[in-house]
């Protein structure tokens, strides 16, 4: 790649979080989607983006410990227990 | 009803949501079950964004226990002006910053000089120290059916590695699925900060799938996940 069209790649993988929450201008977007027409390894790179933010999405956070739940209750009753 | 009587007047006319205003009032009269089901509803979100200001899982369940506990304290004095669970985070950010400003551990809001591009190629990120990630510290679970386990403990391991600032964006808005003004408001954050900090998330965690996961086979995998349904 030519050092030119190479900061281009890199001038729309910068836009693309900003492309993907709608947050760019008309002009800015019009000017990325033509780059993402004609730049297989953006579109690319785009897709990827797209789908590593599908798997967080599927991510599920463990649940608490039992024991710890049944210990920040017992912590809440106490502090009621004690300011009533 | 009786018991909504005990929730500030104040709170009653800002951005507390229905729910959020009956689970108030069951807390300030000191209902174990609502407490309960606020531990369910905030506890893995809470533990997650608290271990990336922090250096153990259990340093960051400590952090959690504090906040939930301050923030059981100041519920008589909550005046509605966000939501529950805006002011709650905002409890536990400061909680874990100050936390993880005493560890010395990782870094805290704020851009730094120099990182707007600092992720020149970023399908190849450098890692700046050895990989000795602890996937069992994460309080993701790996084991998540909707994920295949190894791109789940990939996804834990990447995620784990981000700077605080980073990490706690991400899980807010890509794991929680929070808006972005939720995020900023409980962050103080502009939403172009945010987006910044969004971004740097996103294609750390991606480069990172990269290189811990075979590289083809991690792009089969993810295409499969963004062909999907779910996706």
């Amino acid at each position: 790649l030519r050092r030119r069209e190479e900061l281009r790649c890199q001038q729309a993988v910068e836009l693309l979080t900003d492309y993907l929450e709608g947050a760019l201008s008309r002009r800015a977007q019009d000017r990325l989607e033509a780059h993402l027409k004609t730049c297989d390894g953006c579109r690319a790179y785009l897709e990827q983006l797209r789908a590593t933010i599908a798997a967080l999405g599927q991510v599920r956070l463990a649940t608490p410990d039992p024991k710890v739940r049944a210990e920040l209750i017992e912590l809440y009753w106490r502090y009621h227990a004690g300011s009533s | 009803m009786e018991k909504l009587s005990t929730v500030p007047a104040t709170a009653l006319a800002t951005g507390l949501t229905p729910d959020e205003h009956d689970l108030l009032a069951a807390l300030l009269t000191g209902d174990e079950q609502a407490f309960g089901q606020l531990v369910d509803r905030y506890f893995p979100a809470m533990l997650q964004v608290a271990r990336g200001f922090v250096r153990t899982p259990s340093a960051a369940q400590e952090v959690v226990q504090e906040a939930l506990l301050a923030v059981v304290e100041g519920l008589p004095r909550f005046e509605g002006r966000s939501s529950l669970q805006t002011w709650m985070f905002r409890i536990l950010v400061n909680r874990a910053k100050t936390r993880g400003a005493r560890e010395g551990h990782r870094v805290s809001f704020g851009c730094r000089r120099g990182d707007r591009g600092s992720h020149r190629n970023d399908s190849v990120l450098p890692e700046s120290t050895s990989v000795s990630i602890a996937t069992g510290s994460s309080t993701i679970d790996p084991t998540a059916p909707v994920l295949n386990q190894e791109l789940g403990e990939a996804i834990c391991a990447a995620v784990d590695r981000l700077p605080a600032d980073q990490h706690t964006v991400l899980v807010l808005r890509d794991i929680q699925g929070w808006t972005s003004p939720q995020v900023c408001e409980v962050l103080g954050l502009s939403d172009a900060k945010q987006r910044i900090l969004l971004h740097r998330a996103r294609t750390g965690v991606h480069a990172r799938l990269l290189r811990s996961l075979n590289c083809e086979s991690a792009l089969i995998k993810l295409q499969g996940l963004s062909s999907s349904p779910a996706a």
